[in-house]
């Protein structure tokens, strides 16, 4: 996906893409941290930018984290392809697990592979940088970047393989 | 300390007068400038209601009003966003600049002014009201418009060429020579190679300088106020204009610091913004308004199709169709707070230049937003245009 990327001097950044069913699409990030999502119609220059809706810093974040908390790994997953080595993946809690439970810390995760748990998805939910007094339930996803070796050893360690 | 009960409330009166009258502009979208630019008229001599007491206050608050309104527009600028306007748009900023100073130009010759009153008169015609548009353009949902980053950047261009005008100025309305005048000019030019120097390499450590431990938004306003009246009054005793001191401290800083002062210092600006406002128009006695009017329509008619012509130079460049370069060229007709910038620092020796260019202002500060709002936009359908905000 191509993402134009357009300077409003004084009010912000505007970022066009085409999506997947041919419309323009337009998100207008205001410097003062509002936005504004716009549609355009047809192809013509002339016709005007349809406001579809305006929201407020709040508001943005709050959408932002809607859209991207499904996302996250994904998003780590770009992170880690700018580092030669590093991997990010998703290791699920098993109710059946040794963890399921128990803290993050009685893991010592980092310790034993080397990897580290950046997040933690719980439903809709997304906790960044969780500390060790986190307690795991099963379900949770946990969001890991290491080393593919770091990674697999995470992976049997919360299986409890 | 002694409080002066009358003062008091020939503050409080004109301000609670100020405060209805802005919701009156905003409740019809238009911008507040041109009330309270009639309020002072109302208030000054031969008005309808003198205020003796209040005028030292008000005369002092117009000067800080003055530092204010363009130590912001200096925080509001960055040098990537300079650079990419300069890029992309310097023909536009030439063609903005022969079209609308020569009119204003000209007009000043033809009364008989003496050159600061012709160079005054020349860049209240050439600066729109970057303040008012931006706000308008915002209002009017045409952020996401083809033709939006080239109003954007002639406005930020127009801004810009204030640093090396306003010095010019500041010297010949009082009286200099051309050849003092120049030197101005070059001091004040050199000022700002030096102040976006400093931000591009240094406005981080001027920033952590400004943000030194952490300050809480009251120690951040009295560091910023007080590093910005300094350089103003520094800038002000070497004849380069008190307004360009402040736009260089604003151009220095960027980043957090430039977000958070911007912050604090919002509503201070505000506040000292309309009483300068209110100061020019109580400068101007309101008798002395109606002589100007004919050479003011005349002016602002026009100065009006000049701007809609360098718009519509700027949009076709950013390859807008005709329905968007109609639309830039009339968003671009509205001046505002610079015109009269100008006219409070050359206004002082020219009675009659006062008078005209607060009847031009009046009248394009609210044709201007006017005729962009009925241009070219799209009938009313379905959906959020339909609703005012």
């Amino acid at each position: 996906m191509d993402v134009n990327e357009v300077l409003l001097p004084g009010v912000g950044l505007r970022y066009e893409f085409v999506n997947d069913e041919g419309e323009r699409i337009g998100v207008v990030a205001r410097r003062t941290g509002g936005a504004e999502l716009i549609v355009y119609e047809g192809t013509d220059p002339d016709d005007e930018a349809r406001t579809v809706l305006r929201l407020t810093a709040e508001e943005a974040d709050a959408l932002a984290e809607m859209l991207g908390a499904p996302r996250i790994a994904e998003r780590f997953a770009d992170l880690s392809k700018e580092v030669p080595g590093l991997r990010a993946a998703q290791v699920e809690v098993e109710a059946e697990g040794p963890y399921a439970g128990r803290r993050l810390g009685e893991t010592r995760a980092r310790t034993r592979t080397g990897a580290s748990v950046v997040a933690i998805v719980r439903g809709e939910e997304v906790t960044p940088s969780p500390g060790p007094g986190r307690v795991l339930l099963a379900g949770d996803v946990l969001v890991v970047i290491g080393t593919h070796d770091g990674i697999a050893a995470v992976e049997r360690l919360i299986r409890g393989g | 300390m002694e409080l002066s009960a009358a003062l008091l409330l020939e503050l409080g009166v004109i301000l609670t007068a100020l405060s209805l009258l802005g919701a009156l502009a905003r409740r019809f979208a238009l911008s507040p400038i041109p009330l309270y630019l009639l309020a002072g008229l109302a208030l000054g001599e031969g008005g309808i209601a003198p205020v003796p007491a209040s005028g030292t206050f008000v005369e002092a608050g117009a000067g800080i009003g003055v530092v204010l309104l363009l130590l912001t527009l200096g925080l509001e600028f960055t040098v990537a966003e300079f650079t990419v306007s300069l890029r992309r748009h310097l023909p536009s900023a030439w063609v903005d600049l022969v079209l609308n100073a020569t009119p204003g130009a000209v007009m000043g010759w033809l009364l008989g002014l003496d050159a600061g009153g012709v160079l005054a008169l020349a860049g209240v015609t050439y600066i729109s009201s970057s303040g008012i548009i931006a706000r308008l353009l915002v209002d009017l949902r045409r952020l996401g418009n083809r033709e939006t980053p080239a109003v954007l950047s002639v406005l930020v261009l127009e801004d810009f060429a204030m640093a090396a005008y306003l010095p010019l100025l500041a010297v010949l309305a009082a009286g200099g020579t051309w050849r003092q005048a120049l030197l101005g000019l070059l001091v004040a030019l050199a000022a700002v190679l030096v102040a976006f120097t400093v931000s591009y390499w240094w406005g981080h450590h001027l920033g952590r300088l400004l943000l030194h431990r952490e300050p809480d938004p009251e120690q951040l306003l009295l560091r910023v106020l007080g590093v910005t009246l300094i350089v103003a009054a520094l800038a002000e005793s070497v004849h380069v204009s008190a307004a360009v001191g402040a736009f260089l401290v604003g151009l220095s800083l960027t980043g957090e610091a430039a977000d958070r002062a911007r912050a604090v210092l919002g509503p201070l600006r505000d506040l000292f913004a309309a009483v300068f406002f209110l100061a020019v128009g109580l400068t101007v006695s309101p008798g002395a308004l109606i002589p100007v009017l004919p050479a003011a329509l005349l002016l602002a008619l026009v100065t009006a199709g000049t701007k809609l012509a360098s718009g519509w130079y700027a949009a076709r460049r950013e390859g807008a169709g005709r329905r968007g370069r109609l639309r830039a060229g009339t968003a671009l007709i509205a001046r505002g707070e610079f015109s009269i910038v100008i006219i409070g620092l050359a206004g002082v020796r020219h009675d009659r230049l006062g008078a005209l260019v607060a009847a031009y202002v009046l009248l394009l500060a609210v044709a201007g937003p006017l005729l962009t709002r009925f241009t070219a936009t799209r009938a009313p359908g379905p959906g959020p245009e339909a609703a005012p905000s």
